[in-house]
């Protein structure tokens, strides 16, 4: 992926040191991804075991039959439920890392995350009049209402900070704007209209859940992951380009607004087409990039993949923790995120106050 | 032939900066741009950069027009030194001088050898190169600015601006970042606010007010009693005291007016 061949100069020691091996963390990560995935399907209520759930999964690949052996309902369960449910949970976390990881550079932010945009208020406006006051005459799906909330919700934004001047503190502020306009919005529609049932399922695809991951999910958000990924990495030198501000950027060459907006443009598709299918899953996007960013260094051409693969296994083992820590209940995905995600956070910003 | 500033004006929001501004550094030695504050000094320097466009004349590198070239050409010639700069994010000293490649290099590739072997050199020439490995937030102002300068060589330019680059650092950074960038081989066009520095160090130096050249010239010819007088509105001394026989500007209290 990076091959980045750099000539380590001799007088790099210490933890500094781990900076320099850039293919060593994209491998470790593939392997672990990869890992993740095979192990965090094996595990659920449904007493399955380890073998049947690989002899499914090797039937529909096309290799070795099931015929006598599982069950239809229990190769359901594992091909039809848990197996995509698995691979969605490490697009979004691969997704919301990498434009979390791309907006806090591109706003020079730390706070910046995937829905600083207002990108995942919106859709939670969208899918709330889907569910609560059936706009769409049933011809449009919760995550059809979500994405168009959240492209509502990404122009707005948009349109306002170019009309306060298209700086990057306005964009910021534009989305601050939309995301209390959209919650609001929200928050309006499910106290007026909605029942406690309702309500409930409302809350709990707010909070973030992969619950209702199938195959169309998994296919879709892969597809968008991986041009939106391509288009990040081809702006991998760009990005570092920002950490002087962007007038700085200019100066290095950089078309800052055209940059800007492609940028802007492909997290806020990526960000849409995610929490269209998953909801708004916190905290991912905000923390994992610092973390990642303390392994790799602040080159975007390491940082990247990384916080893909980082973001990826990270959300497969949270999502797996979620679906069965309370098994038969659920515990929404991004309580969880959250309720690991805050101390990590907290280490990670000790940590970096400790280099300094 | 080199960068040259061709009548520029530039206004925002109906109030004029600069006013028909004719600029055109000599190849290979050092202009300073004097002014009070808000005589545009900033406003020309990013024209000259092309980070900002003229409302009415025009910038040409080598007798093109900047806007007619790509950014990243651009780049390649021309290095800005801004007058302070930070970051949110955690870069080591290579990493700064590091950015100055970025120019050099394209999309989807890594750095070159060649691109390591100028950030070496530029560590080395500016005396930085035991330092590489330092942390950006643990520097003092006067390292920060000498390795923002470091960058400029790693970008292999052949002209250099810097907006007041010895802004808030202390007499002795001062005089340090000067003698760097006037032992760099290359067209520099920088902006200072203190007169004896520019007297000392520039070849050349231009004196803007209220956005129009008021003279221009070397140290010994602009820096005159009445100059410093009619722009400053200060009262001052001048006598060929400094380094070189060049001016030194004693200054003896503000003026009416």
């Amino acid at each position: 992926m990076t091959s980045a061949s750099r000539a380590a100069p001799a007088s790099v020691s210490g933890p500094r040191a781990s900076r320099r091996a850039p293919l060593v963390w994209t491998a470790a990560g593939i392997v672990a991804l990869c890992a993740s995935v095979a192990v965090a399907v094996t595990i659920g209520p449904a007493d399955i075991g380890v073998a049947d759930v690989w002899s499914v999964i090797a039937a529909h690949l096309g290799a070795g039959t099931t015929a006598g052996e599982v069950t239809p309902i229990r190769d359901g369960i594992v091909w039809d439920l848990r197996l995509p449910r698995t691979l969605l949970a490490a697009v979004c976390g691969a997704g919301l890392a990498v434009c979390g990881a791309v907006l806090q550079s591109l706003l020079r932010n730390p706070l910046a995350d995937p829905f600083v945009l207002g990108v995942s208020s919106g859709a939670s406006t969208g899918a709330v009049l889907v569910v609560v006051l059936g706009v769409g005459g049933g011809a449009l799906s919760v995550s059809g209402g979500a994405f168009i909330g959240a492209v509502c919700s990404f122009a707005l934004v948009m349109l306002l900070s170019h009309s306060l001047g298209g700086t990057t503190d306005r964009v910021v502020l534009a989305g601050v704007a939309a995301m209390q306009l959209f919650s609001a919005l929200t928050s309006f529609v499910v106290m007026t209209a909605a029942d406690a049932e309702t309500t409930r399922g409302v809350l709990f695809w707010l909070l973030g859940s992969l619950g209702g991951a199938g195959w169309s999910d998994v296919w879709a958000g892969t597809a968008v992951l991986v041009l939106v990924l391509a288009v990040c990495l081809g702006h991998a030198r760009t990005l570092d380009a920002f950490a002087f501000g962007q007038d700085a950027a200019a100066s290095l060459g950089v078309h800052v607004a055209r940059t800007r907006l492609v940028l802007l443009c492909a997290t806020a598709l990526l960000t849409a087409a995610l929490v269209a299918s998953a909801g708004a899953i916190g905290f991912v996007g905000l923390v994992l990039p610092h973390a990642v960013r303390a392994l790799t260094g602040p080159g975007h051409a390491r940082l990247l993949p990384v916080c893909a693969l980082a973001g990826a296994v990270f959300l497969v083992w949270v999502d797996t923790l979620a679906r069965t820590v309370l098994a038969p209940q659920e515990v929404p995905v991004g309580v969880v995120t959250s309720l690991i995600g805050v101390p990590a956070f907290v280490l990670v910003l000790y940590r970096t106050r400790r280099a300094r | 032939m080199t960068l040259r500033a061709e009548r520029v004006s530039r206004s925002t929001g109906g109030r004029l900066i600069l006013d028909g501004v004719e600029l055109t550094p000599r190849a290979g030695a050092m202009t300073g741009l004097l002014g009070p504050n808000g005589s545009g000094k900033s406003t020309l320097l990013r024209l000259l950069a092309g980070v900002l466009a003229p409302t009415a004349g025009v910038v040409t590198l080598d007798g093109r027009p900047l806007d007619r070239m790509g950014r990243r050409d651009v780049a390649r010639r021309v290095a800005v030194v801004e007058q302070q700069t930070d970051t949110q994010v955690e870069l080591t000293v290579r990493d700064v001088v590091r950015l100055g490649r970025i120019p050099h290099r394209r999309a989807w590739t890594p750095a070159s050898a060649a691109d390591e072997e100028a950030v070496t050199d530029a560590l080395e020439h500016t005396g930085l190169t035991g330092r590489a490995d330092r942390l950006w937030h643990t520097l003092s102002g006067g390292e920060r600015q000498r390795v923002q300068i470091a960058r400029a060589p790693a970008q292999q330019p052949r002209e250099l601006l810097l907006d007041e680059p010895t802004n808030h650092l202390d007499i002795q950074h001062q005089l340090d970042v000067l003698a760097l960038v006037a032992a760099l081989p290359v067209t520099s066009v920088v902006a200072l606010h203190d007169l004896n520095l520019a007297a000392s160090y520039c070849d050349h130096l231009v004196v803007l007010a209220k956005g129009r050249v008021v003279a221009r010239g070397e140290p010994a010819e602009v820096l005159t009693a009445d100059l410093v007088a009619k722009v400053y509105r200060v009262d001052a001394e001048i006598t060929p005291a400094g380094p070189a026989g060049r001016p030194h500007v004693r200054f003896l209290g503000t003026l009416p007016g």
